[in-house]
């Protein structure tokens, strides 16, 4: 599936990954830093992927 | 995963609260959090004119989205801070959240003021954040007062708050120990009360509400941000908060009921002269935002508008 990292504006292709969680485990990011985007809808750690699908992992971190 | 509350499809989990939240339950769940944390803390009433400090990012945006709807007295400020393209775009964000809501926003450009931050920096040599710091102090409290608005809310969540506690703790800065606090009361009738509505709730939980309400913030940092302390922090504190949920929480939550207590800020005399420069009150002849202003104005080749400053004598 394709994933936009934001603010970078990176895209990756990731395979293989049948949740949320096992996504955010495959990047090393740990749940709570990123809000996951799909749609107009935000998907919780359980939410099922499909290849087809295409998600944005926002950065909620501020700093400074 | 279910909603807590009503059992639907939830789109938000939060580990810190043992929770998890369909949309409008999570939309209900956060503004009450906020209003509890202003009822708890007494940071304001109904009756009082609140500035809020709108940088044009998820917090700030969010914060006055939470108030707004809820009845309170407000006036956006936005400070725009001449860093870039950045700047340009939190502007525009800050604008056009006010204008979708039909909200009054007010807007002064450092940039108009030969203050731009970049400019400061090259003249002074102080770090970015150190001078946007006094120069934002200064203009919160000017807009405040110019809007008639006795309290000045600011957007720092919980995560903001919890890297600063860390670094005042990992050096004892006890003095800035004794500052940390949701409510600063002024020290001068022209100087308003300073309020941290989101410092409970976690930045996580902003953006999420920032993104469920269709608020179009801005996502990218300051360039300055980069390489901050604070973020080394707040890296540290997820880890923590990773391995144990709801440490952020407690660390934050407990210093402000139990710990600060502990730091009492030595006292300053309060300022009784005004500021021969701004009008502000100030501990000296001129305040030290308009030293930092002449200094500014000198290295620039601008006309200095403060003659013979005393306080700029003391700088390297
Ligand atoms: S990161 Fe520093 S320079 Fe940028 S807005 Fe924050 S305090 Fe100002
Ligand atoms: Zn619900
Ligand atoms: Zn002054």
């Amino acid at each position: 599936m394709r994933v936009r990292l934001n603010p970078q504006g990176k895209d990756l292709e990731v395979d293989d990954v049948r949740r949320v969680g096992d996504l955010l485990g495959r990047l090393g990011i740990l749940p709570g830093t990123v809000l996951v985007i799909r749609g107009d809808r935000l998907l919780t750690e359980d939410a099922a992927l499909a290849p087809s699908d295409e998600i944005e992992l926002r950065s909620v971190v501020s700093g400074g | 995963m279910k909603c807590t509350r009503c059992r639907e499809p939830a789109e938000v989990k939060l580990r810190s609260h043992n929770s998890a939240f369909c949309r409008e339950c999570f939309l209900l769940f956060f503004r009450r959090r906020v209003e509890r944390a202003i009822e708890h803390q007494e940071m304001f009433r109904r009756d009082d004119r609140i500035l809020v400090a709108v940088s044009g990012g998820k917090d700030s945006l969010a914060l006055w989205d939470v108030l707004a709807d809820a009845g309170y007295r407000t006036v956006g400020f936005h400070l725009a801070l001449g860093i870039g393209g950045y700047s340009d775009r939190s502007r525009e964000r800050s604008e056009s959240f006010a204008r979708s809501r039909g909200l009054e926003l007010r807007v002064t450009s450092l940039a108009d003021e030969n203050l731009a931050i970049p400019t400061v920096v090259g003249a002074t040599r102080r770090p970015a954040c150190s001078a946007c710091g006094t120069v934002k102090r200064h203009y919160f409290d000017a807009a405040a007062l110019e809007a008639g608005c006795n309290v000045v809310a600011t957007g720092h969540n919980l995560d903001d708050e919890a890297a600063r506690l860390l670094g005042n703790v990992l050096h004892w800065q006890v003095e800035h120990l004794a500052r940390q606090r949701p409510v600063i009361e002024p020290r001068h009738e022209k100087f308003a009360r300073k309020v941290k509505p989101l410092y409970l709730t976690s930045e996580f939980e902003t953006a999420t509400f920032a993104f469920l309400r269709g608020i179009d913030y801005v996502v990218e940092e300051c360039p300055n941000a980069v390489g901050a302390t604070q973020l080394a922090h707040k890296a540290v504190l997820d880890g923590l908060e990773n391995a144990s949920p709801g440490t952020k929480l407690a660390f934050v939550g407990e210093f402000v009921t139990r710990g600060s207590a502990g730091f009492q800020p030595t006292e300053r005399p309060d300022a009784e002269r005004s500021c021969s420069s701004c009008g502000m009150p100030s501990w000296g002849e001129t305040c030290g935002f308009c030293s930092l202003r002449a200094l500014v104005d000198r290295k620039t080749g601008r006309a200095a508008t403060v003659a013979d400053d005393p306080a700029e004598d003391r700088r390297p």
